[in-house]
């Protein structure tokens, strides 16, 4: 053991190349619903995710969504919201609501050897809630003193200003919630939602873990009969509202110490033949922590915490974003500086050492982020959003490793111009 | 049940092995035996500051993150007031280059002026982002003070104030690192799918000729008995009241440590809890409700905080809140409802060992309380805790005398 090492030498470095990835197993309950299971993993537990096409962008009215998705729990035909809870809590489970701008979830978290005790109740949450008002009084009260506080955090108002800047305010992905739709939400709003878009016909069922083997036979059971209140909707997003012309927005903020600041501009989401390379990109400029926006912003300069870039893809659309927040002071200096990195990628080739780096960086990444059958969940989700399959995931490596200097240069003349970037800052 | 392996080389360094063959992450911790508890009182915050300059690049290696995002890797630290924890994945090819990483900041730092120059102000950013700069962000600046009078558990890790950080010299720094940067001083975890003999040979290889610098004997000042009420009022420009109460606890390795976790977990843990169920749903008092230990590895604080409904007077909430933890003293508590509490721990602590990375954090952290091993009876412990001993926790910790209080209100 005493031989001499080198340390100023980096060991050996194998590049990857290829991922290992089993493809789940898809069958159809009775009423149509897919289920995708995904059997893995070393703990006795399981995760159960009922998704509906009911997210943000699907909603008449702003907050009727994200109210829905979290009152199903709230009380059911049989059982009341505390004896839910109790229910729930007796068998050491957790039940999460989630929403996005695409999708409304609801997820079981469990025990395995608990699960016969909760799929009778898991069912009911999902067919057959009430929306009771008192619930609904409670959550809405809770919800309405959230915002105020929110409002008061110059990260949070950036981050809901940013995709109405983007869209506009009357398109699905622009809508922005304020204080008066807290007092507009009615128990009626809530069922009409629920009984228009929480159809078998909008609902796929994830499940990872180690799976019993007979899961697939309850699951049809409590879950693969019709959704007995489904009715026609009359609502229908459109996703084709154009917003004109960007336009920069200052909101100012007397008393900040910190602004935020939001630079970024609408794209195009997973399905464009330009959006892996817009991925890497991204990561160099400002999608790790080695990224070329951090190390300016904040290991050179100490403007900020962290500065982050990211590419953000919905089924209908997608956007890109720069986002940090910088002691006032430095606002204008950052801006200015954010804008000098982006013309840099516009006229500079990515270094060779550095396109390396982020090629593995990115590659491991994907391989970290699916690592266990929680994890692989949550990137099959955000594949089968697009009909897509876990195949994808080795399509996007064999993608990135192709990726030349020449492409990124051209992919950021092409979106990257100062004039086709929008700015927010909220602060001073 | 998790599997380990553990050995020590001759500078003291502890290795502890897991593997998990079902995973292609190789996830390595290093944990540093200090934390913002060992600070000098005028000098607050240096743990934490220390921890960014940590990446600041070593005696040989310039820049900690490149080659580490050259093999697919990514790190990240945090820093509480008793530890400091370095945590990294990467995929298992390379699992070399975390030792090469590693030892080398483990044998000695850059101690590059620029680095000091720009961490200071990055943790200025950061102590603006996260404490100062929010609603309700300094409640903790404010409540720790009132509780601790002595012991350094009186200060956040962030530190008192922003002056402590940008006060810091490169001569603390150099001190701080002797002092407490030593193999001795530090435990190692890797999990994955990797082999003993194979991690035996790294470690040898890497960390078997880093030699300890100064030793360090820790000898904190013991917190008094708190024996009268306190409380602090504040004005806040923030939309709603809310109320702060710190109780001083027991230790981590104090027989009643589980007890008291299942207190708080009666109290608040989930939404057929009593404080959730009382106050925010019946008597609507509170919009939010809870009950929490700091769980710190010294005697430590049981928390109550909460945010009361627009137009509710603070007094008449506090009331009805004191009056839920009378009734959990002079009720019988139930059977069954401890079982539920103890029903969710279980599978909470299952599934924190989903990850590979939230495994080699915890086993470190175990084998810091004497042993990694220890993980394997939590399930056990906190099944053996009986109503009585909850009750008797309840009554030694709910006593106003024990009680610091922090109003904070709206303008």
């Amino acid at each position: 053991m005493d031989k001499v090492i080198n340390r100023k030498k980096q060991p050996a470095v194998l590049s990857i190349k290829s991922i290992d990835l089993t493809n789940p197993t898809i069958i159809n309950l009775d009423n149509g619903i897919p289920v995708y299971f995904l059997k893995d993993g070393t703990q006795d537990l399981l995760k159960i995710e009922v998704a509906f096409g009911a997210g943000l962008a699907n909603q008449p009215k702003r907050l009727v969504s994200s109210f829905t998705n979290k009152m199903l729990s709230e009380g059911t035909n049989s059982y009341s919201a505390f004896e839910i809870a109790e229910k729930l809590d007796s068998s050491g489970a957790y039940l999460v609501t989630t929403i996005d701008k695409d999708y409304a979830s609801i997820t079981l978290y469990c025990l395995i050897k608990h699960l016969d005790n909760l799929l009778p109740i898991f069912e009911e949450i999902i067919k057959a809630p009430v929306f009771p008002q008192n619930e609904l009084h409670i959550l809405l009260n809770k919800a309405k003193q959230d915002f105020i506080i929110n409002q008061q955090k110059v990260k949070y108002r950036a981050s809901v200003n940013f995709p109405r800047l983007l869209f506009g305010e009357q398109h699905p992905y622009g809508q922005m919630a304020i204080l008066t739709d807290f007092d507009e939400i009615t128990q009626l709003d809530l069922e009409n939602y629920y009984q228009s878009r929480y159809h078998a016909k909008y609902s796929k069922i994830f499940v990872s873990g180690k799976i019993p083997s007979d899961l697939d036979k309850k699951l049809n059971k409590y879950l693969g009969s019709s959704f007995s209140k489904e009715k026609q909707s009359d609502f229908q997003p459109d996703f084709n509202l154009q917003k004109t012309k960007y336009k920069n927005l200052h909101i100012t903020v007397n008393e900040a110490l910190q602004s935020a600041i939001w630079i970024g501009r609408k794209l195009f989401n997973k399905l464009h033949p330009d959006f892996i390379g817009m991925q890497l990109l991204n990561t160099i400029l400002g999608g790790y922590f080695g990224s070329r926006l951090m190390t300016s912003i904040r290991e050179d300069k100490g403007y900020t915490y962290g500065i982050i870039s990211s590419v953000v893809s919905l089924k209908m659309d997608g956007y890109f974003y720069i986002s940090t927040e910088v002691g006032t002071e430095y606002s204008d200096l950052t801006i200015t500086e954010v804008h000098r990195e982006i013309d840099k990628l516009r006229t500079d080739l990515i270094p060779t050492q550095e396109i390396e780096l982020v090629k593995n960086f990115f590659l491991g990444q994907l391989i970290r982020d699916l690592d266990g059958p929680f994890a692989v969940h949550d990137k099959l989700k955000a594949v089968v959003l697009y009909d897509l399959d876990l195949k994808y995931y080795q399509h996007l490596i064999d993608r990135i490793m192709i990726i030349t200097p020449e492409e990124l240069i051209m992919l950021a003349n092409k979106y990257l111009s100062k004039d086709s970037l929008v700015e927010l800052v909220v602060g001073k | 049940m998790i599997k380990l392996d553990k050995f020590s080389l001759e500078n003291g360094l502890r290795v502890i092995v897991h593997q998990d063959k079902s995973t292609p992450v190789v996830a390595f911790n290093v944990l540093y035996d200090v934390g913002s508890k060992d600070e000098n009182p005028d000098k607050t915050g240096f743990a934490h500051l220390f921890e960014h300059l940590m990446f600041g690049g070593s005696i040989n290696i310039p820049k900690y993150d490149q080659p580490l995002q050259k093999v697919g890797g990514e790190n990240n630290a945090f820093t509480s007031s008793d530890i400091t924890n370095y945590y990294l994945t990467l995929p298992k090819q390379n699992l070399e280059t975390i030792f090469w990483l590693e030892s080398d900041r483990m044998l000695s730092l850059a101690f590059n002026k620029k680095s000091l120059q720009v961490q200071k102000n990055v943790v200025t950013e950061e102590f603006k982002q996260v404490f100062l700069n929010q609603p309700y962000g300094d409640a903790w600046l404010l409540l720790r003070p009132l509780a601790y009078k002595v012991h350094p558990y009186q200060w956040s890790t962030i530190g008192k104030e922003i002056s402590h950080i940008t006060d810091a010299t490169m001569e603390d720094v150099k001190n701080f690192y002797n002092n407490y940067y030593n193999p001795e001083n530090a435990i190692v975890v890797i999990g994955g799918d990797v082999e003993l003999d194979q991690i035996k040979e790294l470690s040898h290889k890497w960390f078997g000729s880093i030699l300890n610098v100064n030793s360090q004997c820790r000898n904190l000042a013991k917190e008094p008995v708190q024996n009268s009420f306190r409380e602090e009022t504040v004005r806040r420009d923030v939309p709603v009241d809310a109320i702060y109460k710190a109780f001083h606890m027991c230790s981590r390795l104090d027989e009643n440590y589980h007890a008291t976790d299942l207190l708080s977990d009666i109290l608040s843990n989930g939404d057929s809890s009593r404080l959730y169920q009382q106050l925010v749903k019946k008597q609507t008092l509170f919009t939010d409700i809870n009950a929490f230990i700091t769980g710190e590895i010294e005697e430590g604080l049981f928390v109550i905080t909460g945010k009361i409904l627009k137009g509710v007077d603070i007094k008449i909430a506090e009331e009805a809140l004191n009056n839920e933890l009378s009734k959990i003293i002079n009720e019988q508590l139930k059977q069954s409802e401890l079982q539920k509490v103890k029903n969710k721990v279980e599978a909470t602590l299952v599934f924190s060992e989903v990850s590979i990375l939230n495994k080699v954090i915890n086993l470190a952290y175990m084998e810091l309380l004497g042993d990694a091993n220890l993980i394997n009876q939590e399930i056990k412990n906190y099944g053996k805790v009986t109503t009585k001993q909850v009750q008797n926790v309840a009554s030694t910790i709910f006593d106003k005398n024990n009680c610091s209080t922090l109003y904070y209100l709206s303008n």
